[in-house]
């Protein structure tokens, strides 16, 4: 089975994430770059459909040079290969550009299941793998807590707010996971120095036969025209338990009309 | 005045609150016209009278629910070429953020998602890193396509039509490749929705194991509130992965958020540092969690929670 892994590098959560003053886009030099949380996820179910189904799994990743560091992680968990498209004139892509270049990559790998996170850190549409699945014509499994597929069919458990929807489609498809799928592994040592001579293709756009004039910030369909840090919220009033502190917060929901 | 289509959320007819709210804030660019998939349109009218539909296209077909995303998109789409809408409105949902980058992909639009408010010009607010950062956004191409966060406007009545008309239900096959087979509904009892509540209580690290949960679902029970749980509490396996709040669960949005023995991590701030209200109680005086509480107590869950939960009770008595 061709499976392909999408791979997202993101700023640290936990390190101090803003935008750029001078075209509003994500100031990727301010943050730690990680690997995508619930990419990991990806990366797991990717690895294990293929230690159970035999076949190769190829990481895909769009970024800037630096995102080989979350490249070579991927391959150190157990990936196969990878393809990096880089090019200067994709900076501050929006979702929709992204899907179309993804696309595009996605054709010239070829695949018979494309694994995603449903969600990245940063941006958190949660739209990439619909969009993927509506210019790839394939079917649409995102959001999966579970994924089985004998080689031609595939189910999922597709996470709603009520508990999960079993799905059904045929492969090639597009599977979105969720964190409750799997427990990603960690790179081992021998994996770390394997992954050093595991084979990364670089692509540019025109390599994969994009036009760099529908790339980046201005062939984005959507702008953030400006942005602002949320002024702190006042400062609350905290007391402490002195065997009363129930019927205190109980006077306070009261006062606010909650109760 | 411009048409804006608003794609409706219901549960087997019943009109769900997220709805109202985008007919609220449709009204102030447009002209709101609800799209409605599958059955009940007839029922619901006169609730989308109330918030100003003016029209309501109809497209009465199992499929809807049968097919994942993929047909309503198709649906908004022919509607979107039909109708020339200034904007189509969509709930900020994991469906309805599908349905619109489904719908951006067909009609070449742009699609912002987590709107939390939308302003003069169709620009979307939204709250990114965590809420640490607040944007203006907007579509410059095509039609502008906007996921909207639950609960971030309150919905207000003001009459319309709501004249109903259907439409087709015309489905290629291309968008009927997924499909939906089977489903689980997990216990959760008469609790609201997470993303929907008004008021959502959550447990964390703090409440020590799953069985503790029942003083969080208590609590709840006792404001008619949603329950959550931070996800130390649901990576321990102490309650079910689909109501974590955060940045890897769901972003939540309540008139009141309790925060009951959860530290608050960046990851948990993620998903609910816009609540209206926060209210924090936590053993800790030096947890983060604290700095975003409008009222916290210092203390030990186990006696102010049930002090609370009789508080409320001898309250609604009275």
């Amino acid at each position: 089975m061709n499976i392909v892994v999408l791979v997202k590098q993101v700023p640290d959560t936990w390190s101090e994430r803003t935008l750029r003053p001078s075209d509003n886009t994500l100031d990727r030099d301010a943050a730690d770059g990680v690997a995508n949380e619930l990419d990991e996820y990806a990366i797991e179910e990717g690895l294990r459909l293929a230690e159970a189904h035999g076949g190769e799994v190829t990481i895909v990743s769009m970024g800037p040079d630096k995102a080989a560091e979350v490249i070579r992680k991927a391959l150190s968990m157990g990936a196969d290969k990878a393809v990096h498209v880089s090019d200067e004139a994709l900076r501050g892509s929006d979702g929709l550009v992204t899907s179309a270049v993804l696309a595009a990559v996605l054709a010239r790998t070829g695949f018979d299941l494309v694994i995603l996170g449903s969600e990245s850190t940063d941006a958190r549409m949660g739209t990439m793998a619909a969009m993927l699945a509506e210019r790839l014509g394939v079917p649409q499994m995102s959001f999966a807590s579970k994924v089985e597929t004998d080689g031609s069919k595939i189910t999922i458990h597709r996470q709603a707010d009520y508990g999960y929807d079993t799905v059904e489609g045929t492969l090639p498809a597009v599977v979105s996971v969720v964190e409750k799928i799997n427990e990603p592994r960690y790179p081992s040592f021998k994996g770390i120095m394997a992954a050093k001579k595991k084979p990364v293709e670089t692509l540019t756009l025109a390599d994969i036969g994009f036009d760099p004039g529908q790339a980046g910030l201005a062939a984005s369909a959507t702008e953030v025209v400006s942005f602002a840090k949320r002024p702190p919220r006042a400062a609350g009033t905290v007391v402490t338990d002195e065997g009363d502190g129930g019927i205190k917060a109980a006077e306070f929901l009261a006062a606010r009309k909650f109760i | 005045m411009a048409e804006i289509l608003v794609l409706a959320e219901h549960d087997g007819g019943t009109v769900k609150k997220v709805t109202l709210e985008l007919l609220t804030l449709a009204r102030a660019h447009g002209e709101p016209s609800v799209v409605w998939t599958g059955e009940g349109a007839e029922g619901a009218k006169a609730r989308l009278a109330e918030f100003g539909a003016a029209k309501v296209y109809v497209a009465d077909s199992p499929d809807y629910a049968d097919y994942v995303v993929a047909p309503k998109a198709e649906l908004l789409a022919t509607l979107v070429a039909e109708k020339a809408p200034a904007a189509v409105l969509v709930a900020a949902t994991s469906e309805g953020r599908e349905v619109a980058g489904r719908l951006a992909v067909k009609t070449g639009s742009g699609v912002l998602t987590d709107v939390t408010g939308i302003s003069e010009g169709l620009v979307g607010e939204q709250s990114i890193f965590g809420g640490a950062i607040t944007v203006q956004s907007k579509v410059r191409t095509g039609t502008p396509i906007i996921a909207v966060r639950p609960n971030a406007v309150s919905p207000e009545p003001a009459p319309g039509a709501a004249a109903i008309e259907a439409v087709s239900t015309e489905i290629s096959d291309a968008a009927k490749t997924a499909r939906l087979t089977g489903r689980v509904v997990a216990e959760r009892g008469e609790r609201p929705e997470l993303t929907e509540a008004s008021i959502v209580v959550s447990g964390g690290r703090g409440l020590g194991s799953g069985e503790h949960f029942a003083l969080i679902e208590q609590l709840a029970d006792s404001l008619g509130a949603a329950v959550g749980a931070s996800r130390a509490a649901t990576d321990a396996g102490w309650y079910p992965h689909q109501f974590q709040v955060g940045q890897t669960g769901k972003t939540v949005s309540p008139q009141l958020y309790m925060a009951i023995g959860i530290s608050g991590a960046i990851q948990h701030r993620a998903g609910m540092q816009t609540s209206k209200t926060i209210m924090v109680v936590n053993k800790d005086p030096e947890a983060p969690i604290f700095e975003l509480a409008d009222f916290g107590v210092v203390g030990d869950l186990f006696k102010v929670v049930p002090q609370l939960i009789e508080e409320i009770g001898k309250r609604s008595e009275g």
